[in-house]
């Protein structure tokens, strides 16, 4: 018999017989392996963050210019995976910095003693109502984002109808089965969006409204920019976004018109926090503070209208309105992040059966 | 090579055997039953850790989102599995039994789903059924008619089960028609009967358990599928996408771990079933059986022929219909074609790089599950000693049959992210992704190794010991090169599958470390639908070449085979 095998079926043999160690007692020495790469192994940082993916890269440039030895691992999801994943992990927090995130869910985190206390450098010059009162800070904002309506004028010419200027105009019957919505559980857009209602309503009256939109909702996606593209494809013409991922669909050249509500917007802010772990590395603060410097702030204004520090001179980003604070509605985040399990679960329990069998 | 030495020693006698045995059995436990434990017992416990006895249960059924899901689910699954199995059935018929040209043609088209993800489907549905897809519109108004299936709710997440499940029904229905006794079909001739008795008296009773085994497969796929209803299913609901949204949307872990129970239930009922059938069907064929003879009848192969060309177009055009969408620039508004959706740097999913950790995963999973499936195949067909314990280690082996992914994924969680676990340093690495599927695919490695073990004479081993030679020498020398073709099998089915799933990995992939399929959900959800398709083209091709490379090595291996029986017949 021909001998050509035998080198492979040894390694396939050798593999196996390391891989068989390695599901019971033998991985004892990989565990340690990798414990021992974790604490040396500095210069190497985990950020979750909800910032959007097209824009992570461009703001990170700076960031690797100024620290070209930190590995940066980024871990990106919606708003709500990345809470989720957090909490999740409550007992062994894999993350050294949540970045970009919305505030009302750095408060869930705060609320669960999960974050640590870290003003970084530059602070001061974030604006109050971006920030966390307490000091040290247990949150910082880079930015505020807000509920935007992206319409698809080609599919609503041809179907006869204007274009939705209000959350009024939402509830109206000949706009049923036009709209999408994210769903508020896994979307930081759709639970300010519904926050934003709750304040401008009230509760009981928010519900109601909720209700009628529900009646023309055709589905709740899982992201916020999902409703946004589309409108864009037209696969339905109206979805109820925010206001950077509804203005990049129009730039690039999808039949959109981006509305914001003349009612006024909810919005949340993204936020920055330092995880409480055993081992808080260095270079985690390193990150939070180049995180609100100058340079990224500026990066952050290309995309949203509204950033935490105040940037003299800067021109608008483009397709937003003449002042786009005003049309944030007032709300107050902390209160919002404690009605937060509240509203998740009452909108579940009313909205969550949608279709039935048919 | 004294160490070498050392090894056979090591592995000679009933001693090494023990030690097999133990590692082997010590190994699933650790694996599959202690972090199914845990899973379990999360689902009695609240959010801060107290015990709550069926408190869950209770909040499950009394919440009617999900307990709706629930019934949403069982609709799915049995409407899937009527449809699929009377699909899969018909064109297994016609490739078994009836005249048609093109049978290979045919074959191959119907196993082409399984060289896709899940979610694949759900695409290739939305661009053909969705509000601007090719049916709904048609073609963009070019046809004069138009179709609304009402895709996203039950009807798409139908259609896409019966693809995904219609191969694996195929091939169950296809080898139970492809034992036949013929001498009954004679006996039923000489007695006069016409073929819809011949149909209902002899065929079916001769392929029930076959019919079985698709239906409760076919049930359970669809049941626990979780790719094509995030896809499409809009705003309906099932348990598998529940899991997800409890877990991952609402952070309730304990809710997921209770939804997980519900959805392991049905593969645990296949799972008895499939033990009692596979006992019976032993017996159906025997010896004096004589082969099923086609015999000549132009209608029954025109009906056949026109159920094959519709059931694979369907199938072809689906595919095509996703290879297109990934080259059109902007659907439905411009519809030049380009390769910017396979430039996957501005969209949610982070870029090439799941493709590459996924070829990986896939390539590592293969060696290892292959290598540990065959030696706990072997260790516990081939060794003498313990004959509980290999019983035990056989059942630990098939148990994750009856493990959908997701429940594997949710455990691992549990199990792996408690600090005081021993192995809680694999939890976030590439390990656990490994580990993940090497046991949601263990048990088919399993059965696949047995069988071809089997098949070997156990003289061989009782020769070997009276001529003093090493069972580990043997192992070398003929037990691993009469098991190569079933080795290569299971490396290629290993690799496949780990190349597609998510149910588990979506739960367990690592920070820096995303999977090619986690990054078709992640950009499915962001509405990047177009990369999402052309990612699943990707995985498609690469399948594709994993398939024909093990098909090449089959073929070579044949050669070699039945080239060195020539020898041995020339020696005798």
């Amino acid at each position: 018999m021909k001998k050509w095998h035998y080198p492979l079926l040894a390694s396939v043999l050798s593999i196996a017989f390391l891989a068989g160690c390695g599901q019971s007692i033998g991985s004892q020495p990989n565990t340690q392996a990798s414990k021992a790469e974790s604490t040396t192994a500095s210069g190497e940082i985990t950020v979750y963050t909800a910032l959007e993916d097209d824009q992570i890269k461009t703001y990170l440039e700076s960031f690797k210019a100024k620290y070209p030895d930190v590995k940066v691992n980024i871990v990106r999801d919606s708003t709500g995976i990345i809470t989720a994943k957090l909490l999740a992990e409550k007992d062994n927090p894999q993350a050294d910095v949540v970045w970009g995130t919305a505030a009302t869910s750095l408060l869930v985190l705060e609320q669960q003693g999960m974050l640590e206390g870290y003003s970084p450098k530059g602070i001061e010059k974030v604006s109050p109502e971006f920030k966390d009162s307490k000091e040290p800070a247990s949150w910082v904002g880079i930015d505020a984002w807000e509920t935007a309506i992206a319409v698809n004028t080609k599919e609503l010419e041809k179907r006869n109808l204007p274009i939705p200027r209000s959350y009024e105009d939402l509830i109206k019957p000949e706009y049923k089965g036009l709209i999408v919505m994210p769903n508020p559980a896994s979307s930081g857009t759709g639970l300010l969006t519904i926050n934003g209602i709750m304040q401008l309503k009230g509760e009981q009256e928010g519900w109601a409204y909720l209700d009628k939109l529900h009646a023309n909702m055709a589905i709740y996606t899982h992201s916020g920019s999902k409703p946004a593209k589309m409108a864009a494809s037209g696969e339905y013409p109206i979805g109820i976004s925010f206001g950077y991922r509804s203005i990049t669909e129009k730039k690039k050249g999808a039949p959109v018109e981006v509305v914001f509500p003349t009612e006024g917007s909810g919005w949340d802010v993204e936020a920055n926090a330092l995880m409480k772990k055993r081992e808080i590395k260095p270079e985690a603060k390193l990150f939070l503070d180049w995180a609100i410097s100058d340079e990224v702030m500026k990066a952050y204004n290309q995309n949203f209208a509204i950033v935490s520090v105040k940037q003299e001179g800067a021109t608008l980003p483009e397709g937003y309105a003449v002042d786009p604070i005003k049309q944030l509605i007032k709300l107050d985040l902390n209160q919002a992040a404690q009605n937060r399990d509240n509203i998740l679960g009452e909108w579940e329990k009313r909205y969550a059966t949608k279709s039935e069998p048919k | 090579m004294s160490s070498m030495k050392e090894m056979t020693s090591l592995f000679d006698g009933k001693a090494m055997q023990k030690w097999l045995i133990a590692l082997v059995v010590l190994g699933l436990l650790a694996s599959v039953l202690l972090p199914l434990g845990q899973l379990f017992s999360k689902a009695f416990y609240n959010k801060n850790g107290q015990f709550i006895g069926l408190d869950n249960f209770v909040t499950y059924f009394s919440t009617p989102a999900l307990a709706g899901s629930l019934n949403n689910t069982l609709y799915i699954s049995t409407m899937t599995t009527l449809i699929a199995v009377t699909l899969a059935f018909l064109f297994a018929y016609a490739l078994t039994r009836s005249g048609i040209r093109g049978k290979r043609v045919f074959r191959a088209i119907a196993l082409l789903p399984l060289f896709a993800p899940t979610m694949m489907h759900g695409i290739a549905l939305t661009y053909l059924f969705g509000n601007q897809g090719l049916v709904t519109t048609g073609i963009f108004g070019l046809l004069p008619f138009q179709w609304d299936i009402d895709l996203y709710g039950p009807v798409g997440i139908i259609l896409a089960e019966i693809v995904y499940v219609f191969p694996q029904a195929y091939l169950i229905l296809a080898v139970s028609l492809a034992f036949a006794d013929y001498q009954l079909y004679e006996a039923a001739d000489t007695l006069g009967a016409n073929h819809w008795r011949k149909f209902f008296v002899v065929t079916i009773p001769s392929v029930k358990y076959g019919i079985v085994s698709a239906c409760f497969v076919c049930f359970t796929l669809s049941f626990t599928d979780f790719g094509a209803p995030k896809v499409v299913g809009g705003q309906f609901s099932v348990l598998a996408t529940d899991v997800y949204k409890q877990v991952i949307g609402q952070q309730n872990m304990t809710m997921g771990a209770t939804v997980g129970l519900l959805l392991i239930i049905p593969a645990l009922v296949a799972f008895v079933v499939d033990r009692i059938v596979e006992r019976k069907q032993h017996a159906a064929v025997t010896a004096k059986s004589k082969p099923y003879r086609i015999k000549e009848n132009r209608l029954r192969d025109l009906f056949y022929s026109i159920l094959c060309v519709s059931v694979s177009g369907f199938l072809l055009l689906l595919m095509a219909t996703v290879v297109l969408a990934s080259f059109i620039k902007v659907w439905p508004y411009n519809l030049t074609f380009g390769l910017d959706h396979y430039d996957f740097s501005n969209v949610a999913g982070e870029g090439i790089e799941p493709l590459w950790n996924s070829i990986l995963v896939a390539l590592l999973t293969a060696v290892i599950g292959t290598a540990v499936t065959f030696i706990t195949a072997y260790t516990i067909e081939k060794s003498q000693v313990w004959k509980g314990l290999r019983q035990a280690g056989y059942f630990l082996s098939i148990l994750p049959l009856a493990l959908p992914g997701m429940v594997i994924g949710l455990a691992y969680i549990f199990f792996f992210n408690n600090p005081s676990n021993p192995f809680h340093g694999m939890y976030g690495t590439i390990w656990i992704l490994i580990l993940a599927n090497v046991i949601h695919f263990f048990a088919v490695g399993f059965i696949t190794a047995t069988s071809a073990l089997k098949k070997l004479d156990p003289e061989f081993e009782q020769a070997a010991e009276s001529m003093g030679i090493s069972q580990t020498k043997l192992m070398w020398r003929v037990t691993i090169p009469v098991c190569m073709p079933a080795i290569v099998e299971m490396a290629v089915y290993f690799f496949i599958n780990s190349m597609v799933t998510i149910s588990a990995v979506v739960f367990l992939y690592a920070a820096d470390f995303k999977l090619a399929s986690v990054s078709i959900v992640n950009m499915d959800d962001a509405g990047d639908v177009a990369p999402a398709a052309a990612m699943s083209v990707l995985i498609v091709f690469l399948n594709i070449i994993a398939r024909a490379g093990a098909e090449w090595i089959a073929s070579k291996l044949r050669k070699r085979t039945t080239g060195s029986y020539q020898e041995k017949g020339q020696v005798a």
